[in-house]
């Protein structure tokens, strides 16, 4: 077991022919992920590798294929537009890489894929990656190896940074879950804690967050009423000084909010150990 | 990005918000020149991109035209928040009866615009949430469907706005809606919004942040950006496509990753150092991009030691070593470097990097550490 991806997952990946698309089709591939169709509007009809069908848009590349996870690579100002095309052609979960897409275009997706009842992962974020079964997106695969942790988290590196550092003590992730560094994004960390209360692979839970908006505070007061499985928590951004971006659009202390002096404390009221450096997580796992 | 004042009234204008007759001045010429034109009384404004303009004397009224240019002498001559002022706004003074707060922003929590108003304008709103939440009046817009009719009555009614009024600020609220949508803006802000002596509602202040991931699609706005707030190393990182800010340590950090770059500047607090900066070097970055960054970091004074912390993904540790040599030949720098290279092709990475004199580790922490001893000298 493992959440929302596995060996059943047939994967479309919108943006294919583009030098990021191309790449990480490959390591997916590679990786043994199941990756069933691409879509660059106007390359129907190519092939990627002699062996994954291009087509010029999703609704039909579904209907030739079964595609059941769309991952997107494609330029921040039409990238909003490809949520939208694969949210409309039924694919059920969603996975956007790309970053830089405008917050207004954000609004617009996250309110109408709620009314059609869509998952979306990102955008901005590394994607997903189960263990020895199915990776969608970028994460590396060989830095880390299947077990019962599951990890949650809105950055990239620092997300390699703590699956290598398990990995060194022999440590392994049932599914990681990068979830995006934006404002606005689509999945956050309470909905990705439930499923991993609810999954049976998974025994602990790293969440892994930094300054900016409230979704920490969020998830602290969710772990405290309704989870049994232990977390262990990261909130980076301590030492950024307020009102300027750190990188990520969503990470900015702003009006005295978002500081990762509260969420820290709000995490331990919760009863989350929070490590005070990344490669201390491991020790607190166990 | 911030618009100045001036800029943002001049947006609000265009989409029917009923602004004072003024003019932006970079002289006290133009500036007692404009006050002329106006006649009467009128309000010189200091054009910095800071809060607390009026406290710091930024703001000014002047009866007659020649105070309004000795004024303007003295405040284009001022800094304020250490920001020098460049430009003044040269408005007609107005009486005011009564001063409104109206804003618009984007609620990350709700994942949708949020309008908020209160009577107890003219003030720092934060400092009303904090001490008087009830007198703010806050509704959410859906974006799919925009602001409707009768949420601008309620808004109206909410703050106690007679109702004479209730048609006119509704009209100023769709177009401040329509400004804050038209422009990618992240706060749309009117403060005060004023009910004159003669029973009008202008606009007095305006402020407007525009989201810097949608100027690709506002080329004119984009030439508005007014660099005098990012220290010019961080104008410099933007044009390489880096993301640079200044910091007030002495170990200068070159990361790749935002939350990485985050968490390896705490951990040189954590181990009682101070970073110099942040600086994401951002994901499959080359040579050049990491030579540049290098070259922005050592222009710091401040910088006593270096620390590289790369892990490698999309981005070639191989590539990054490359960039590092690169950018030590052409800058021959004098302080010491920790480097730390994990993930793809790390080996080909700490292998060229051998007979580069730098001190390399293999954990973070390690990395951390020794950072912070070579910045103290020891």
């Amino acid at each position: 077991m493992s959440i929302l991806i596995d060996k059943n997952t047939r994967l479309l990946v919108q943006g294919i022919t583009g030098s990021e698309g191309l790449f990480h089709t490959r390591q997916m591939v590679a990786y043994g992920t199941n990756v069933v169709a691409g879509v660059t509007p106007g390359k129907g009809g190519q092939w990627v590798d002699d062996k994954i069908p291009v087509f010029d848009s999703v609704k039909i590349a579904v209907e030739a294929t079964g595609a059941n996870t769309s991952v997107i690579f494609v330029p921040a100002r039409f990238a909003a537009d490809s949520i939208f095309e694969a949210a409309d052609a039924g694919i059920p979960f969603i996975v956007c890489i790309t970053e830089g897409i405008p917050v207004r275009d954000m609004m617009l997706v996250r309110n109408y894929i709620d009314q059609k009842g869509v998952r979306l992962l990102g955008p901005n974020c590394p994607g997903l990656l189960t263990p020895g079964e199915s990776k969608v997106g970028i994460i590396p695969g060989n830095i880390a190896i299947p077990g019962n942790i599951g990890i949650v988290s809105r950055s990239g590196t620092l997300t390699y940074e703590v699956l290598y550092a398990l990995k060194q003590k022999g440590m392994g992730a049932s599914t990681c879950v990068g979830i995006g560094g934006d404002p606005v994004n689509g999945t956050n960390h309470i909905d990705v804690l439930q499923m991993f209360e609810d999954d049976p692979q998974t025994d602990k839970v790293v969440m892994i967050g930094e300054i900016g908006g409230t979704d920490e505070e969020k998830a602290a007061e969710f772990i405290a009423t309704k989870m049994t499985k232990p977390v262990v928590g990261f909130i980076a951004g301590q030492t950024a000084p307020p009102g300027k971006r750190m990188g990520h659009a969503g990470a900015i202390v702003e009006g005295g909010e978002g500081t990762a002096e509260a969420k820290i404390r709000a995490l331990e009221a919760a009863g989350v150990k929070v490590a005070r450096h990344p490669e201390e997580i491991p020790l607190l796992l166990q | 990005m911030k618009l100045h004042e001036y800029q943002s009234k001049q947006i609000f204008s265009r989409y029917g918000i009923p602004i004072p007759r003024g003019r932006v001045a970079a002289t006290a010429g133009e500036a007692r020149h404009i006050a002329e034109e106006l006649g009467g009384r009128v309000v010189v404004k200091a054009q910095v991109l800071v809060g607390g303009r009026g406290k710091a004397g930024g703001v000014k009224v002047a009866k007659d035209p020649q105070e309004a240019e000795l004024l303007a002498t003295q405040i284009l001559s001022m800094e304020i928040k250490g920001l020098p002022v460049r430009k003044v706004l040269v408005d007609e003074a107005a009486a005011i009866e009564q001063e409104i707060y109206l804003g618009i922003t984007n609620d990350r929590a709700a994942r949708k615009p949020v309008i908020m108003c209160s009577a107890a304008g003219g003030v720092d709103i934060e400092e009303v949430a904090r001490t008087h939440p009830e007198k703010i009046v806050k509704v959410h817009i859906n974006p799919l469907l925009g602001i409707k009719d009768y949420q601008t009555r309620d808004i109206a009614a909410g703050i106690d706005l007679p109702r004479e009024h209730w048609k006119t600020f509704g009209d100023i609220l769709k177009g401040l809606w329509q400004a804050f949508q038209d422009n990618d803006a992240t706060l749309a802000e009117i403060n005060p919004l004023i009910i004159s002596k003669d029973n009008r509602l202008v606009a007095l202040d305006g402020k407007m942040l525009i989201d810097d991931n949608a100027l690709f699609r506002h080329p004119d706005l984009s030439e508005m950006r007014d660099t005098d707030e990012d220290a010019p190393s961080e104008v410099e990182a933007r044009k390489y496509g880096l993301t640079f800010i200044k910091l007030d340590g002495n170990v200068g950090c070159m990361v790749n990753g935002a939350g990485l770059a985050m968490a390896t500047m705490d951990i040189l607090k954590f181990f009682g150092g101070a970073p110099a900066n942040f600086l994401d070097i951002g994901g499959g970055a080359g040579a050049e991009k990491v030579a540049a960054a290098m070259r922005i970091i050592l222009a710091d004074p401040n910088v006593k030691a270096i620390l590289i912390n790369i892990f490698g993904g999309i981005t070639r540790c191989d590539e990054v070593a490359k960039g590092l040599i690169a950018a030590m030949e052409e800058v021959r720098p004098s302080v010491p470097m920790v480097v730390r290279l994990v993930g793809t092709n790390a080996e080909e990475g700490r292998a060229m990097l051998a007979n580069a004199s730098m001190i390399t580790a293999e954990t973070l922490a390690e990395a951390a550490q020794k950072a912070v001893a070579a910045a103290k000298g020891a």
